[in-house]
């Protein structure tokens, strides 16, 4: 607390919006009502106007639009769809009706725009506030051209954080926010049309860590091979792919150029075609079954990606096959960095290259790379290609909406775009929020480079 | 013989078994990961029709898939995919670029109120699945009218550069090595934040310039889901990946086969000569502005 009170202290400024307010006089005041007023007082016209245009738009924004939207995003609902019958193509087709998920679109981004006036509208009070201290002690005002040129410069922050934080806003905190509103209501399909929906509370986080129903036991299923996915897939892949950098810098390995160049090579390929290769050569008919069979070796084709378990060791494996040369790429460099003095020390008490390993090299590799290590988890835990391309989640139980292998993704993505199970796949993508972050944050304290910063100095 | 002769012998016999296994296991494993991509090529010059293989070597040789991937427009009309993806990944890598790098140096150099909270909400945005705001992102898009016709290419670039902003992290790391002593020298002469900013940070930091142009530019080629969620039935706007993948679906395999390999090929050579040289420039930027 005590950090975080003197960080806010360090950008303390005189011309805070609850001074504005308090020792404000009458122009300053008045901004508060009628935006850039005080500016205008004070010969900063066309700032002024500015504000004000901004106020008038948001104004006629909210009384063409706005509020209506914010009305909708409480109540929701309305009108049912009603069963019309279309002469020309001889079915009944669903008409009319309101579109609810407008509705919430609409509702949350009126909430974002109203949350950008305000923060425009506290600009206003500042600025009113300040060119009034100014004019009072008698100092020189801002004219427009140097407040641009402030722009680029003491606040170049603002010029530069605007397009890109607009962009995060509209095409990643809009989006995240209407599909966590989601979680809270109705709308899902029902008799295989989409209805007209309402806010449910918490229903639908019972549905799906509930036990009692057919989505709660795919959820703790999905779950518990999610993780075993997760930790398999980054710890084999970070192990086995140290291992081989340390095997190719080896001193006496020859030709190290060429056997980088060979691991490279599938590292370089896109991952979706070497995932999409793959899933060619290991199908019921591909080239291993195949020439196995013709071989004699086999008389039935191996069920690589068609059997729970097969297929989850299967995936496991290509991983390995798709990420190994990664993750060396990855560590070669800092294993470089290994103090040799570590090594020597090591080699004059006698150890092994293995004790080396496990004492000296593994410490210090866990030590540097916890952050990539926690990335890659994460990443792993998404990880929708290599699940999607390969096996689809096959193979999927009968009359369950999740296979053996599907990862939370992918049964978020099998939730929404197949079965429009809207509401249930955002309770999904949260969980999977709530997992990441606990795992993180977990992990992240229990490691040498949180607690003990200078461990290996 | 004495026995430190005898020592030290045993010492490099042993030596020399440790190196012929090395050498023996990494020649299996280098045989493991290059026998894929080998027979892809093979594939790709294959005669055969249909999608059952039965040997590792096919039984003829011919261009004509190439050729066909290039002509037959009928149906997955390849090159116009290529350029699809071309014109996306060119339109993504500028203004991609321009968000990461104005993010990165206003969170490295610049002092403002919010700096520690924006930089934690990005920490937390990135744990979220991508995936999970698609259908919003689908939505928003519909709302504007970007999800038919041509106007799906507009909205692929923003999908893929809308949100970019936020990978601004191995930038920033960059930028913080970058001496803040030129600042100051630059800031002595009169320069602007903004000159400093575009006439001493940005000459400097080549290596991280390239990785995050290289970055953006693979992204359009190697994304598949949203490709597919926002392109769906519109063929004429697929980009290369969603292509590709098509081909090997139910309808199209038997007759696609080879070609996909092919067009496996074709995308690969460019994506993994621009991949190689992204690492470079990944590993020299992690090594910092000024070499120690």
């Amino acid at each position: 607390m005590a950090i975080f009170q003197k960080r806010v202290k360090e950008f303390d400024t005189p011309y805070a919006v609850s001074a504005a307010v308090k020792n404000g006089n009458a122009a300053t005041k008045l901004s508060m009502l009628i935006m850039g007023f005080g500016s205008i007082a004070h010969k900063q016209v066309l700032k002024g106007l500015l504000y004000l245009a901004a106020e008038i738009g948001y104004l006629w924004f909210m009384i063409q639009n706005g509020f209506n939207c914010l009305y909708h995003l409480i109540t929701l609902g309305g009108q049912e769809k009603v069963e019309v019958w279309n002469e020309a193509k001889g079915v009944y087709e669903y008409s009319g009706g309101d579109m609810t998920i407008l509705f919430l679109l609409y509702g949350v981004a009126t909430i974002f725009v109203t949350l950008g006036f305000i923060v425009v509208w506290r600009a206003n009070m500042k600025s009113a506030y300040e060119v009034e201290c100014l004019a009072k002690e008698g100092k020189h005002i801002k004219t427009l051209k140097e407040d641009i040129a402030e722009l680029l410069n003491r606040k170049l922050h603002w010029t530069l954080l605007t397009p890109p934080l607009a962009g995060i806003l509209v095409f990643t905190i809009l989006p995240l926010v209407f599909m966590i509103c989601m979680a809270f209501t109705s709308y899902s399909k029902v008799d295989d049309r989409l209805t007209i929906f309402n806010w449910v509370g918490f229903k639908n986080f019972a549905t799906v860590l509930g036990m009692g129903n057919s989505i709660g036991k795919t959820f703790w299923s999905v779950l518990a091979w999610t993780l075993v996915w997760a930790v398999f897939a980054t710890f084999l892949n970070y192990l086995l792919g140290m291992i081989l950098a340390i095997v190719i810098n080896r001193k006496t390995t020859r030709i190290k150029g060429f056997w980088r160049f060979c691991f490279m090579l599938s590292a370089a390929i896109p991952q979706f075609v070497s995932l999409l290769l793959m899933r060619t050569l290991l199908k019921d008919n591909g080239l291993i079954n195949v020439m196995l069979m013709n071989a004699g070796i086999i008389s039935s084709p191996l069920p690589f990606l068609t059997d729970a378990t097969w297929a989850r060791v299967a995936v496991i494996v290509i991983n390995l096959w798709v990420g190994i040369p990664f993750t060396m790429l990855q560590v070669t460099g800092i294993l470089q960095n290994i103090p040799a003095e570590l090594y020597e020390a090591a080699r004059v008490d006698g150890a092994g290259p293995v004790t080396i390993f496990f004492k000296i090299t593994l410490p210090y590799m866990l030590f540097v790379t916890t952050p990539y290590l926690i990335t890659t988890f994460t990443g792993n835990i998404n990880n929708f290609n290599v699940i999607f391309l390969l096996t689809g989640g096959a193979p999927t139980p009968v009359g369950s909406t999740a296979g053996k292998t599907d990862l939370l993704v992918t049964w978020l993505y099998k939730l929404t775009v197949d079965q429009q199970y809207y509401n249930v796949g955002a309770v999904v993508g949260i969980l999977t929020f709530v997992i990441l972050a606990i795992v993180s944050l977990l992990t992240y304290r229990n490691t040498g480079s949180y607690k003990n910063e200078e461990g290996f100095q | 013989m004495n026995e430190k002769e005898k020592k030290v012998r045993s010492m490099k016999t042993r030596g020399m078994i440790a190196d012929t296994i090395v050498h023996i296991v990494l020649a299996v494993l280098a045989f493991i990961w290059v026998i894929p991509v080998a027979w892809i090529i093979l594939l790709s010059f294959s005669t055969q029709k249909g999608s059952y293989v039965t040997s590792f070597f096919p039984k003829g040789y011919t261009l004509n898939n190439y050729i066909r991937l290039f002509t037959d427009r009928n149906i997955l009309d390849f090159p116009q995919m290529f350029m699809n993806t071309f014109i996306i990944a060119c339109c993504c890598c500028v203004i991609s670029t321009f968000f990461v790098l104005s993010m990165a140096y206003c969170m490295s150099r610049m002092r403002f109120k919010m700096r520690k909270p924006y930089m934690n909400i990005a920490m937390i945005l990135n744990l979220f699945p991508g995936f999970m705001s698609m259908i919003a992102i689908y939505y928003i898009l519909k709302v504007f009218n970007l999800t038919d016709g041509a106007m799906i290419r507009v909205a692929l670039i923003l999908v893929y550069s809308g949100g970019a902003g936020i990978n601004f992290y191995i930038a920033k790391g960059f930028f913080d090595t970058v001496p803040k002593a030129l600042d100051e020298a630059a800031y002595l002469d009169g320069a602007t934040r903004f000159q400093v900013f575009t006439k001493v940070t940005i000459p400097l930091s080549k290596p991280i310039i390239v990785y995050t142009v290289l970055n953006s530019f693979l992204g359009p080629w190697l994304d598949f889901i949203f490709a597919k969620v926002i392109c769906r039935a519109n063929a004429k706007y697929y980009t290369v990946s969603v292509g590709l993948w098509k081909m090997l679906e139910k309808e199209y395999i038997d007759s696609w086969y080879t070609c996909f390999a092919a067009g496996a090929v074709c995308i690969s050579i460019p994506i993994s000569i621009l991949f190689v040289i992204m690492q470079r420039y990944y590993t020299d930027g992690l090594s910092g502005a000024v070499k120690g």
